[in-house]
């Protein structure tokens, strides 16, 4: 009698067992369906349309030594499905004969303009007072790492700058 | 069980929704392109993309099983009066968002299919104009229009969806599920776990169909709206399409019986079902009237719907451009366009690389190191001479056509490859009969060619294709003193050429 009484609820727990197996299971599989693509979707950076561009910044035969020159130029910028036609700038130097450098025009601290100080023969940076020297490193003041530069070739006496990327290494 | 299935989808509609807004720019300047951006360059943005517009279409579907099933079994009845009315409220919600989210890829095929809709809501007696205002179509579809169709599709449907949802719910809660007629004796199933097993697998069911759409059936996108295009020949979403053919029975001042009348009457007698039919429950295999009801309304729908397909022109071969695929083609000179058809026609890349690929038994043509076009030439002739070795079998063209394909190859480039792919055949043919019968000795395209004649690029603007067929046949009798020599199309080439001409950019 016992027995009886037993099966029909070991059935009915098997049964319940069964049914939230396949709830939960289901559930997890649409749920890893919609989550998985939504996550690349998200995350993954688009397919870059990487047009190499050089822009012709400068006439390095014009440039002084260890004079930084401040220069102005368009350049096409794409910005997700725009692309713009912006005003960018660049601090150029000529470190030496062999070696011609273009900075990025943001202080490495925390974005500000800079500009060049003739009399201390520095880059000084007005927000927090980041100081750099003409190669670029970090003299004094907060800003974490060296002034990023463009890539840069010269061709024919004229300097072309290419994408800007961050410098890298500490302050020294 | 469909209206579990019908709620799921809402929930999967928001959530790619939002997600496909995050990069998608809601103004006529930019929703294109950004569509196009989701669609070409964001991963998983064609899968995204294709889950909602497959969504859509499912969640009409579902919606419309779930009314006829509540319908033939009589879950209307009292208590349910009010369930069933706003569950009729949530069905024009969801053809709501069909209608406004029609617009926003903002492509020929949703400018013109508003165009239509704005018009007959003006027709509406009484009320047209301001309906037209509050549509924000002041004679034509515009910046207004569109922000007003993103606005409800986005900001003011979602909302109103979820309270009509929570409404809905809440009395089928406070009613209990209508049983099945006949079953009011039996002890109601238990809604856990049981229903909601039933509930898992159907959604499950109907979720796997909408994945596989979304990944197998690519949404096409058209051509930028172009509200100069006169030829374009606008067709409602296939939910609509049965409207659209009753539009069509209704003729002169009678139109607006077809537009507004009929489907306002239908839309009210839909929602006093109820009071209609005040009859007790009955078993559904007793409701032959209802079912006969059902049965004519499939039978009108389906017959409309099929009307309205058969009815349809088959699409301009223009229209048939994938937008959502890269266009870079549009700017190859004919010379190069013909020379991807010299390259398909051939079957290169069967041996060749172009740009990135597996390594196959043939040089990438893409790369680098170019060798002169008369060594190309050279070597297309008697392959193993120029290459000893060589396992390349001749390609059997004249000169002129081997220069072509020299001329291509060329410029080939990992960038442009990609037009060896997406480049649509009829107009690579069209380039080859353009390249075969001269045209560029007198004519110019994307800024190859002579200036003799005037250039072929924006001829879509200036002509109509009737008038370039005539001026093929006989250019002087349409341009007086017209030096060009007449041209004996076969019907196919003619229809290539056409259209050809009229994809270029202007």
């Amino acid at each position: 009698m016992g027995q009886a009484v037993d099966t029909p609820i070991a059935s009915g727990t098997s049964r319940r067992g069964f049914y939230l197996t396949f709830i939960y299971g289901l559930w997890s599989l649409i749920g890893a369906a919609l989550a998985a693509p939504a996550l690349l979707y998200l995350l993954l950076p688009p397919k870059v349309r990487r047009e190499s561009e050089w822009i012709d910044a400068a006439d390095v035969t014009a440039l002084q030594p260890k004079i930084p020159v401040e220069v102005v130029f368009r350049k096409n910028r794409v910005d997700g499905w725009k692309i713009t036609s912006e005003k960018e700038t660049a601090w150029v130097v000529k470190l030496s004969d062999r070696e011609t450098v273009a900075f990025g025009p943001q202080c490495t601290h925390l974005g500000c303009a800079y500009h060049w100080d003739e009399a201390k023969t520095e880059f000084l940076c007005p927000c927090h007072n980041s100081v750099f020297g003409v190669d670029g490193t970090v003299v004094s003041g907060p800003a974490p790492r060296p002034l990023d530069r463009y890539e840069t070739k010269i061709e024919n006496g004229k300097l072309l700058l290419g994408p800007l990327g961050a410098s890298s290494g500490s302050k020294a | 069980m469909f209206g579990s299935v019908a709620l799921f989808l809402f929930l999967t509609q928001a959530f790619t929704g939002a997600l496909l807004a995050f990069n998608y720019a809601p103004t006529p300047g930019d929703a294109y392109n950004s569509l196009r951006y989701i669609l070409a360059e964001v991963t998983a943005g064609r899968l995204m993309r294709g889950l909602h517009h497959w969504g859509a279409s499912m969640m009409i579907v579902i919606v419309v099983l779930h009314m006829t099933q509540a319908f033939l079994y009589g879950a209307y009845k009292k208590p349910r009066e009010a369930t069933w009315m706003v569950g009729v409220v949530l069905l024009l919600v969801t053809l709501a968002y069909g209608l406004t989210g029609y617009l926003l890829p903002w492509d020929n095929r949703a400018y013109w299919g508003t165009v239509v809709t704005t018009q007959i809501a003006a027709q509406a007696p009484v009320l047209g104009p301001y309906l037209v205002r509050l549509l924000g179509g002041q004679g034509e579809v515009g910046v207004v229009t569109f922000a007003r169709f993103y606005g409800m599709h986005v900001l003011l449907l979602p909302p109103a969806t979820l309270l009509l949802i929570a409404i809905h719910v809440y009395l089928v809660r406070k009613h209990g599920v209508a049983p099945e007629p006949g079953d009011e004796a039996r002890p109601q199933k238990k809604f856990f776990p049981e229903q909601v097993f039933r509930d898992t697998v159907a959604i499950f069911i109907a979720f796997v169909i909408l994945f596989v759409l979304a990944v197998a059936v690519r949404v096409p996108l058209e051509q930028l709206a172009d509200p100069t295009d006169t030829a374009y020949i606008p067709r409602p979403e296939w939910y609509f399409l049965f409207l659209f053919q009753t539009l069509k029975v209704f003729e002169g001042p009678l139109e607006v019986v077809g537009s507004i009348v009929l489907p306002t009457l239908a839309i009210l007698a839909l929602l006093f079902v109820p009071f209609i039919d005040r009859g007790r429950m009955r078993k559904v295999t007793q409701r032959t009237f209802a079912g006969a009801v059902v049965l004519l309304a499939a039978i009108g729908w389906g017959g409309l719907t099929a009307a309205a397909v058969a009815t349809t022109p088959k699409p301009a071969i223009a229209e048939q451009i994938d937008f959502s695929q890269p266009t870079g083609w549009l700017q190859l000179s004919p010379v190069e366009m013909a020379g991807v058809g010299y390259f398909r026609q051939e079957n290169c890349i069967s041996c060749h690389t172009v740009g990135d690929g597996k390594p196959k038994i043939g040089p990438d043509l893409a790369a680098g190191s170019r060798k002169s076009a008369s060594w190309m030439i050279q070597h297309f002739k008697r392959p193993s001479a120029m290459v000893p070795g060589s396992a390349m079998p001749s390609i059997q063209l004249s000169d002129a056509e081997l220069n072509t394909l020299a001329a291509y190859l060329l410029k080939l480039n990992p960038r442009n490859a990609e037009a060896l792919q997406s480049a649509p055949d009829f107009a690579v043919q069209g380039a080859l009969i353009y390249q075969k019968n001269q045209c560029g000795a007198c004519h110019m395209v994307n800024g190859v060619g002579v200036k003799l004649g005037p250039a072929l690029n924006g001829v879509k603007q200036r002509r109509t294709k009737q008038w370039v067929e005539d001026h093929f046949r006989n250019p002087q009798a349409l341009s007086p003193g017209s030096i060009m020599p007449p041209s004996r199309f076969s019907p196919t080439e003619m229809e290539r050429i056409v259209a050809y001409l009229f994809v270029l950019p202007d």
